[in-house]
């Protein structure tokens, strides 16, 4: 049975450890490790930033609109702004390259997002948007139970 | 859950005990602190203690480097402990105990940068 939340919220910094702690509470029924845990969290924290600092350029009356679902023991997550979109989707995601070294990113964002997730589609249009789609499959709750 | 700080200054270093959750709501203001911090006449080496850090993304990536960067310009070392597993998968994804020393401990970190680890505050 998939099981789904959505949450929609002001595109202002605070709300990243609401989007964190929101999810994190929604997977909790899966009996998550504490590694699962922090990965779904670490990524969550990634897409909403992005969105945040890059889609919205920090334009504080924007919304962010983020959607998980679980189905089984897969999580899929969606990240969704209607910010300035990306312009070249291979280029953010190189490591380390990021598009405000002024600001002090590290660039790591979609390698991390890559790396902690099964699968990680980016939906982008300029002047439109851009989505985040990850999934990942948890593997940890059955061998726990058996 | 927010992030505490707690700066304190042993002889010539400067000791960054970070506690909760540093993400980029976090990132600015700890920059702005620790910036600060580093402006203090005293200080040449950082250690930055992270047994407390439950949670970090890539922009506390970003502020680690930042002051690496800025630490380095003069000289001076700054070297990373107490480091959780969780925390430690993404310095190492990114690379960064290539260019960052890395400590068990806040004394074995003070002791490597010459400074007596007795009477810890």
């Amino acid at each position: 049975m998939r099981n789904e939340m959505t949450l929609e919220f002001t595109s202002i910094s605070e709300n990243e450890s609401l989007a964190r702690v929101s999810v994190a509470a929604f997977i909790s029924q899966l009996n998550p490790t504490m590694e699962e845990l922090t990965d779904i969290k670490t990524v969550v924290s990634e897409a909403v930033t992005n969105a945040i600092i890059h889609g919205y350029e920090d334009k504080t009356d924007e919304k962010v609109t983020l959607t998980c679902a679980i189905d089984g023991e897969e999580i899929e997550l969606i990240i969704q702004d209607r910010g300035q979109g990306i312009d070249n989707i291979d280029l953010a995601k190189e490591p380390l390259y990021t598009s405000k070294p002024e600001w002090e990113r590290s660039g790591m964002g979609f390698t991390i997002m890559e790396n902690f997730m099964d699968q990680v589609d980016i939906t982008s249009e300029p002047g439109i948007g851009t989505t985040i789609r990850m999934t990942k499959q948890l593997t940890s709750a059955r061998a726990l139970c058996n | 859950m927010s992030l505490q700080v707690n700066f304190v200054v042993r002889e010539n270093v400067l000791l960054v005990r970070l506690n909760g959750e540093l993400d980029h709501h976090e990132a600015n203001q700890l920059r702005e602190a620790w910036q600060e911090q580093l402006q203090k006449p005293a200080v040449d080496h950082v250690i930055v203690n992270l047994e407390k850090l439950s949670f970090m993304d890539s922009s506390g990536l970003g502020v680690m480097l930042g002051r690496y960067k800025e630490v380095q310009a003069k000289g001076n070392e700054m070297v990373i402990c107490s480091i959780s597993p969780e925390v430690r998968r993404l310095f190492d994804m990114s690379g960064m105990f290539k260019i960052m020393k890395l400590m068990d401990n806040e004394s074995s970190a003070l002791e490597m940068l010459g400074v007596a680890s007795c009477e810890m505050k």
